[in-house]
């Protein structure tokens, strides 16, 4: 399966970027950040890379601040 | 027993504050943005929610610049000592609490130009004066809510302009102010707020915070502290981003639970509400006090220009006696002495003995004020 992972700067964010994709009826789930990525925050957040697009748009109009955001297969 | 010491910490809390603290404990007892398992995930999604009840309840527009600290001195010491450096220019008003004066005083030995605007004896600050000590090239204007001595209420939008029209922020210590009255932060005006989650608030000791509205440049205040932040560990410097510029080490996760429920337990009562109740009383204290012979009441003496909070003196009575017997012979729990804040008690008159502070709650009844009241009166004329 291919996975997204959105990567933060803070878990703030990483816990504003939940609450905003579940609202949106979005599956996401907060994980810890995968070590081949980043350090920056031990909090990512996991979503279907199908819907990246809307993963990411949602991000940007609620002015979440994300680090990066990762293809993963698991 | 009459609990009237609100002012100091408020007393009892809602008992959804209480269930609210026990369940932070049991239900999300991870380590915030730590570890990433479940126990740690629900501390971090109980306090990002709290930022944002906070944002709201305040309206300052950006969760992330709600800054968790220990209590309103430890916000108060975070932006006047982040914000002043030697050759800046810092005023304040005649009417502070020790929790603003002593850091501007030790700052003001080290360099910083302090200038001090004198309120008149009721607490109210002359807006011409203050403008004109405000001159351009100002930094910092910081300036209490509401007088934790006689509750007299600044006008704080108008503070505001005076301060922005100089150039400078306005840093707003709402220790008494936070949960007694309607704040709102951007239609206000106010750039920075400190508060503390024990009074008003009914939340617990060691719960507070400072609200950094939206827009304001977060870049200029210096962090207090620096350590862990669960963000950017592989750095051995400090992240420079909100809320983690200001926030180290583990967060009092319970405190930060009862300020989210004390926060919902006044919205559900509605904030119009918790107002009116604490003018009733504090109406009915001014005017039962200025029946009693040989009572000096201070302040504004006008329930719709303060908060819940009423001074007094008795002609030829230590207020440490007053304070005493209340509490021995009544039961009445009221606060004596100069209330941390000597400044405001030489604005007032009362330095240095002091005053006797009522300070009723929203738990408060009218019933209760009356047997004080009575209490008062037999005190001082026997």
């Amino acid at each position: 399966m291919t996975y997204g992972v959105v990567l933060f700067h803070t878990t703030a964010s990483a816990m504003q970027a939940e609450k905003v994709l579940s609202k949106a009826g979005l599956k996401v789930k907060l994980v810890p950040t995968p070590r081949q990525f980043s350090s920056d925050c031990g909090i990512a957040l996991r979503f279907d890379w199908e819907q990246k697009g809307q993963v990411e748009s949602l991000l940007t109009s609620n002015k979440v601040d994300t680090a990066a955001v990762r293809q993963m297969e698991q | 027993m009459i609990y009237l010491d609100n002012a100091a910490t408020s007393w009892p809390k809602p008992p959804e504050v209480l269930k609210a603290m026990t369940d932070a404990l049991e239900r999300s007892g991870g380590n915030p943005g730590r570890s990433g398992h479940r126990l740690s995930i629900e501390a971090a999604r109980l306090i990002y929610q709290t930022r944002e009840d906070i944002a709201d309840f305040f309206n300052s527009g950006d969760p992330m610049g709600v800054i968790f600290t220990s209590n309103a001195t430890h916000a108060l010491n975070l932006a006047i000592r982040g914000l002043l450096h030697p050759g800046d220019r810092a005023v304040t008003t005649s009417i502070e609490h020790n929790s603003v004066m002593r850091p501007l005083r030790h700052l003001e030995k080290n360099g910083v130009e302090l200038r001090v605007v004198p309120c008149a004896q009721d607490g109210t600050v002359d807006l011409a004066d203050m403008a004109k000590t405000v001159t351009p090239g100002t930094k910092l204007l910081i300036s209490v809510f509401a007088s934790n001595v006689v509750g007299t209420i600044m006008p704080i939008k108008q503070i505001a302009q005076i301060a922005h029209r100089a150039g400078a922020l306005l840093l707003v210590d709402a220790a008494q102010a936070a949960g007694a009255l309607p704040i709102d932060m951007q239609e206000m005006g106010i750039d920075l707020l400190a508060f503390t989650g024990h009074k008003a608030l009914l939340g617990s000791p060691g719960s507070g915070g400072l609200v950094i509205r939206a827009g304001v440049d977060a870049s200029q205040i210096e962090p207090l502290m620096r350590g862990g932040t669960g963000s950017q560990s592989e750095l051995e410097e400090h992240p420079d981003f909100l809320p983690d510029r200001f926030e180290s080490g583990t967060p009092n996760l319970v405190g930060i639970a009862s300020l989210q429920a004390g926060i919902g337990w006044l919205r559900q009562r509605g904030m119009d509400a918790v107002r009116e109740h604490e003018k009733d009383l504090t109406r009915q204290i001014i005017e039962g006090l200025s029946q009693i012979p040989g009572i000096k009441v201070y302040g504004t003496l006008d329930a719709e220009r303060c908060v819940a909070i009423v001074s007094f003196t008795v002609e030829g009575r230590t207020v440490s006696e007053i304070g005493m017997r209340l509490d021995e012979e009544y039961g009445v729990l009221v606060r004596v002495g100069l209330h941390c804040a000597p400044a405001a008690h030489r604005t007032i008159g009362s330095f240095p003995e002091g005053t006797v502070r009522l300070a009723p709650g929203v738990f408060t009844t009218k019933k209760q004020i009356e047997t004080a009241l009575g209490a008062i009166a037999r005190v001082v004329t026997t």
